[in-house]
Parts: structure tokens; C-alpha cells; sequence
């Protein structure tokens, strides 16, 4: 019995408890469900509300197209930003340093993290789909098929963004510069990936920087999965490229998780 | 039984600054110990070093029998740290987040005894960013203590406490150390060190300039009195003595009984300091 009492709780179990903690403190922290969650809430209604218009003679209305890219855009709100921030902050408040001195397995840590962005971007995509649905006549994926993509797509740009997020937390130099540190990349990259503005209208050298980055990948995997094919006649590549999508995205998680291993610090730069 | 902590040679520099030259420290199991020394002396980088937040250049370390270094799950289990100020997860409960923290240690206490072992019984409910300083930091001590732990490192645990708070807390500290817990203290105050520890530790310039007991810490309790009295129409009169008791006797004669203003002192723990620390500069 004693042996069994002293064993300590397993890392999973302290991970899935830690996400549950981290989801509780998410939503009675305002800011961060302002900035985060309700930023793009408030743009989709507001842009939604501004244009309108049939793309071309696709049958797509500029309000759907807008939906599918504010929904990766929701996705890398509160993972990049969310978590990116959200780390920032714990490092410098002293959070990290704490949990780093406790026999809470690191990847505990982790694994919350995961939880937190996995069900915050769930949420996020269900609410902006629910308002495209009903405002802008988006419909949902039309076939197994296409739900398969959205699938896909979710998990890839979510891992991708997150691990981008947290290796990006070490950038700030404290915790109240995090937001600015984060939300720079992720504004600039909504005005490039095909968010606010049609993709298939920038300029030639544009798409080609903005298709460095997994941002436009995501618009684009998700506009395949919830647009009618119609609207290949306005995207640049005159398809919908799903295994360039896939590579890349994939190849972000790759690079964003190097990258966390290599520069993830439990201690802010004053602590040395 | 072993040491709690044994420290030999340790040294740590951050570029050209020698942070810890060179210190030896042995503490023993169920002892509070208190590191003094001004700010910048290695106080800090020391215990970090022993909690294995921090690399060593060069010396041996083993706390509880391990290499702080070289940080197992199992080891920081019987460990409880209580590091200087946070702010951290300001919309959970006192109960929240003890319970929480509770959970990562194989053997932790009960959280609600340990919340009225700080005295926050009646903050139970109360969010943190709802707390005062000193709640703030008897939480801190909480999360330190739930796991029960058989070392407990407190850094300068009582600064921004009131008086009332600060003497509560000492006997949160003492009831610890009465029930065999090792605890290793920095503090800036001296009459905390005085009141908690059984040994103490100056420590300036990376050095560890004296280990004795408060008591006895730089020749203290042999070093020569002060007998001071009010004079009729000289005012305050001050005299060294080695023998103060013959000086008073004397004095009461001379009196015909009361000595107007008469006091006897010797050196405060905090003069010892002041001296030794003033020395090395």
C-alpha cells in the first residue's frame, strides 16, 4: 500500500489536470479572452458587416471567403498569440521558475498547454463557423471528404501555430512586451495569407513571402474544405494543393518544435 | 544520520563577477539555518545552487544526499521551495491552487490543514489577486509546505510584512522546524534570524565570513557590555565594562539604590553583522 501511496501521480494524469486548471484561469482572465477569443469574433462581424459581394463568378460570397480565413486566423489567435503571450507571462511572473521547483514532470506542463490550445482553437472555429452559418450563409463541409481536410488542416495548423507560439514566448524581454512581440507577425500575416484581403489580389512577390508561413496554408486548406470548387478559379495555384498544404504545415511543426526544445527557458532573463 | 545539506569548494562567477567564492556549509537535518549577508553577497546564487535551479562552476554539493545538478522527480519531492515573489495565477482560489500544487507530490499534506496551518482559513474562497501582501506570501509558503517536504528553503520570506504578520509567521516556522523539518532562511532582518535560527551564516563577497549560533556569532556573548546611566546635571554617561555586574553594583551605591536611566547592553546580533560586513569593505 505505501509503495503504491509513494509513487508519485504520472505525468499524464498531472497533464490533463494542468489543462483543466489552465482552461479555468483562461476564462476568468478577461484580457486574454478579449484579445484573443473575441478579437477575431468582433473582426469577422465587423469586416462581415463592411464588404460583401460575389467573388468573380465562383458563386462565393467575399463574407465566406472571409469566414474561412478568419477561422485560421481565430486558430493562430489563441494558439500563437494565446500561448506565445500566455508563457511570456509565466516566465516573467515567476510561474515557470515555481513549477520548475516542484516534482511536476515537465512534460506535465506540456501537455496542459496542448489541452489549453486544442480546446480553446475547437471553440474558437465553432463560434466563427456559427457566425459565418448563419450571416454569411457559410455551409458546412459538403462531404466526408472535405470534413477529413477541415480535419486535417485544424490539427496541423493548431500544432504548427502552437509550437510556433511557444518558441516565440522567448522573444519578449518581459512580460508586458510579449503581446506586442506576437501580435506583430500575426497581424502582418493576416494582411498576406488571405484573411482580410483576397490572396489571388496581392502582388506576385507578396503571396510568395506570405507563402513562407503556415498562415496562408490554413486559409487555404480550410476555404477547400468549406468553399465549393467554384472558387479555384480565383486561387492562385488553380488548386487547392492539399499535399503542399500538408508538407508545409508539417514541416512548421518540425521547425516550431526544434525550436522549442532548443530555446524553451523556465526562467526570465533578470533570473540569469 | 546524514547531513541535510554538505557543501564544499562551491563556486559559481557570472562573467568576472565571483558570485560564490568558495563556500563550505554543512546543515544538519532538523536545523534552521539562516543565510545573512547584503544584497549581491551570493545568498541567492548559494540556495538557488541547492535547489538545483542554478549550475555550480565548481565544488561539491549534495543536498538530502543527492547532486542538486543532477534533479530527479523523486528528489524535488522531498523538497519544498518558497522563492521570492510571484504573481502568478491571480484569478484562482487559495484552495484552487493548494489543492493543485498538492497534486504533483507523492505524499502531500491535507491542502484545507495546510491553508489553516498559514493562517488563511478564512481566505479559502478568496482569489488571489484578492490577497494582501502577506497572504500573498503565507500562499507562497502553502505551496511550499503541501508537500511535505523534508527541506524547506524560505528566501526572505517575511519582507512587506506587518509586524503581527511577521511574528504569525514565525510561529508557522517554528511549529515546522519543531516537527523536524530542515529549513535553510535568507532574510534581511536580523531579529528573524535571532528568534528562528539555531545557526546562522554571514555571507559576504561570495565568502562565508562566520557560522556560529545568533547567540555567539562574532564573540557576541563574551564581548564587552555597555553600562549607561543619566548623570545628575552631566547627562547620559556610557562605560565599557567587562565585568557590567560589579559596575552596576557600584553604581547603586553610590546612588543609595535606583540608577537614574540605567541600561545594559551588549552588541545586537545586527552591530555582530554590521561589523563584519562593514570589515570586508
Amino acid at each position: 500500500m505505501t509503495a503504491v501511496m509513494s509513487r508519485p501521480p504520472g505525468a499524464v494524469r498531472i497533464g490533463l489536470r494542468r489543462g483543466l486548471l489552465e482552461l479555468r484561469l483562461y476564462f476568468r482572465e478577461r484580457e486574454a479572452v478579449v484579445f484573443t477569443f473575441l478579437m477575431p469574433v468582433m473582426l469577422l462581424s465587423i469586416f462581415g458587416a463592411i464588404f460583401q459581394g460575389e467573388l468573380g463568378d465562383t458563386g462565393v460570397d467575399y463574407r465566406q471567403y472571409f469566414t474561412a480565413g478568419m477561422i485560421a486566423s481565430g486558430m493562430m489567435s489563441v494558439t500563437f498569440v494565446g500561448l506565445g503571450v500566455a508563457i511570456a507571462t509565466e516566465r516573467d511572473d515567476g510561474t515557470l521558475k515555481r513549477l520548475y521547483g516542484t516534482p511536476m514532470p515537465r512534460s506535465s506542463y506540456f501537455i496542459g498547454k496542448t489541452l489549453l490550445a486544442l480546446t480553446l482553437s475547437l471553440l474558437e472555429t465553432a463560434v466563427l463557423f456559427a457566425i459565418g452559418a448563419t450571416l454569411y450563409g457559410v455551409e458546412p463541409p459538403a462531404d466526408p471528404g472535405r470534413w477529413f481536410t477541415l480535419g486535417w488542416v485544424f490539427v496541423l495548423g493548431v500544432a504548427a501555430c502552437s509550437l510556433l507560439g511557444i518558441a516565440m514566448s522567448s522573444l519578449p524581454r518581459t512580460g508586458r512586451s510579449a503581446p506586442a512581440v506576437l501580435n506583430l507577425p500575426f497581424l502582418a500575416l493576416q494582411f498576406t495569407s488571405g484573411v482580410f484581403v483576397l490572396f489571388d489580389s496581392l502582388p506576385g512577390w507578396l503571396q510568395q513571402v506570405a507563402a513562407i508561413f503556415p498562415l496562408k496554408w490554413m486559409c487555404q486548406g480550410l476555404r477547400s474544405a468549406l468553399l465549393p470548387d467554384t472558387m479555384l478559379a480565383m486561387e492562385p495555384a488553380g488548386a487547392w494543393e492539399h499535399g503542399r498544404i500538408a508538407l508545409i504545415l508539417g514541416g512548421w511543426c518540425a521547425a516550431g518544435l526544434v525550436l522549442c526544445v532548443l530555446t524553451f527557458r523556465w526562467k526570465g532573463r533578470q533570473d540569469g | 544520520m546524514s547531513s541535510a545539506v554538505r557543501v564544499s569548494g562551491l563556486a559559481k562567477r557570472y562573467g568576472e563577477v565571483r558570485a560564490v567564492d568558495g563556500i563550505d556549509l554543512e546543515i544538519e537535518r532538523g536545523e534552521v539555518f539562516a543565510l545573512l549577508g547584503p544584497n549581491g553577497a551570493g545568498k541567492s546564487t548559494t540556495v538557488e545552487i541547492l535547489e538545483g535551479h542554478r549550475r555550480r562552476d565548481a565544488g561539491r554539493v549534495e543536498v538530502l544526499g543527492h547532486d542538486p545538478g543532477r534533479a530527479t522527480r523523486q528528489w524535488r519531492a522531498r523538497l519544498g521551495i518558497v522563492a521570492q515573489t510571484t504573481r502568478e495565477a491571480p484569478e484562482l482560489t487559495v484552495r484552487e491552487m493548494v489543492r493543485h500544487f498538492a497534486g504533483y507530490y507523492p505524499r502531500p499534506r491535507d491542502p484545507d490543514e495546510v491553508i489553516e496551518a498559514v493562517g488563511l482559513t478564512d481566505k479559502t474562497r478568496t482569489r488571489l489577486a484578492g490577497l494582501s501582501g502577506g497572504q500573498r506570501r503565507r500562499v507562497d509558503v502553502a505551496l511550499g509546505i503541501v508537500g511535505d517536504p523534508e527541506l524547506l528553503f524560505l528566501d526572505e520570506p517575511t519582507t512587506g510584512f506587518d509586524p503581527e504578520a511577521r511574528r504569525a509567521f514565525w510561529e508557522l516556522i517554528r511549529g515546522l522546524a519543531h516537527d523536524g523539518t530542515t529549513i535553510v532562511l535568507t532574510t534581511h532582518y536580523m531579529e528573524e534570524a535571532e528568534v528562528l535560527a539555531d545557526r546562522v551564516a554571514v555571507i559576504a563577497g561570495g565568502r562565508i565570513l562566520a557560522v556560529d549560533t545568533p547567540r555567539e556569532l562574532g564573540g557576541r556573548a563574551t564581548e564587552v557590555a555597555e553600562v549607561s546611566w543619566l548623570e545628575p546635571a552631566e547627562g547620559r554617561r556610557t562605560l565599557r565594562a567587562a565585568s557590567p555586574t560589579q559596575v552596576v553594583a557600584e553604581l547603586a551605591e553610590r546612588f543609595g539604590g535606583e540608577v537614574p536611566g540605567l541600561t545594559v547592553a551588549r552588541p545586537t546580533l545586527e552591530d555582530v553583522y554590521l561589523r563584519m560586513i562593514g570589515e570586508t569593505q
